[in-house]
């Protein structure tokens, strides 16, 4: 097991949870990535949308910042140095993608960091029931990807 | 202000999806392979922010406000729906498809790619779709 992976792990999370944490504690609002950029575009709601362009623009300047420093703080497996991996599919399966996680995430009120992370440190029953039918629906899909179609790859 | 604190606390989101490797798709679907070569990664994040966020709102919630706005907008719904699962289901497809969560795939803009932005304009659409489809009530 990769040890430095785990603990760049641990700490990027414990980060996301400060972020969460801090986020209630100055505007009272739940960090979750669907709500507050799906709200905003949307909606663009009256009085209502500046924070959220501005969470956007933080969400983005992390990753750049540490590109910025050189890298060397990313965590992309097999390619020290780099902050950004790349996708797993071409343009056309990530249409598919990215449509089904906008829709599920609409019709679901939340996604990994919304029911995930902040409805599971509520103990929320809807986002517990919510996170595990993701979590669940996703590893099917992936053992149907790689293990029925993909042959074992 | 308020402006202020969002931009903190988006920095701090990406900072931690960056630094935990969360912009890497291959670690988010080498933990979603528990029959590959899995990789335990995703695991330490949700933990580290779960237990985080779990004592943090417990401190926070002792205060009667925020410290900017009236009152905390937490969700009061407790009841489980067709829309909750079924919306949760169709999200799980599209992470086992292409390891992109709504948070990793706009934090990777840093690093766009042609694939990546397909996913950010359908799911972008996907928003628009969900709130075209009536609850029922």
């Amino acid at each position: 097991m990769d040890w430095i992976a785990s603990l760049q792990g641990l700490v990027g999370g414990v980060m996301i949870g400060l972020s969460a944490v801090w986020l209630m504690a100055t505007l009272g609002r739940i960090a979750g990535i669907s709500g507050i950029v799906g709200g905003l575009v949307t909606i663009l709601p009256r009085g209502d949308s500046a924070w959220r362009l501005a969470f956007v623009l933080g969400l983005v300047s992390g990753p750049l910042l540490l590109m910025l420093l050189g890298g060397g703080l990313g965590n992309v497996a097999g390619a020290p140095g780099e902050v950004v991996g790349q996708p797993a599919g071409g343009v056309g399966l990530m249409l598919v993608a990215g449509l089904l996680v906008g829709v599920g995430t609409g019709l679901g009120s939340g996604c990994t960091s919304g029911h995930g992370v902040c409805g599971l440190a509520r103990l929320s029953p809807r986002s517990l029931v919510a996170t595990l039918t993701f979590l669940a629906c996703a590893i099917v899909t992936v053992y149907i990807v790689r293990h029925v179609i993909g042959g074992g790859a | 202000m308020k402006t202020l604190m969002g931009y903190i606390a988006g920095l701090l989101f990406g900072l931690g999806l960056a630094l935990a490797g969360m912009t890497d798709p291959a670690r988010v679907l080498g933990f979603l392979d528990l029959f590959g070569a899995w990789d335990p990664t995703l695991m330490f994040v949700l933990g580290g922010a779960v237990v985080t966020t779990f004592i943090g709102y417990r401190i926070v919630f002792r205060q009667e406000t925020p410290l900017i706005g009236e009152t905390f907008q937490l969700p009061t719904r407790q009841d489980l729906d067709a829309r909750l699962i079924g919306g949760a289901a169709l999200f799980g497809i599209g992470w086992g498809l292409s390891g992109y969560c709504p948070g990793p795939a706009i934090a990777s803009i840093a690093g766009l790619t042609a694939p990546l932005f397909a996913m950010l304009v359908a799911m972008v659409a996907g928003w628009f779709l969900a709130r075209a489809i009536p609850a029922r009530s």
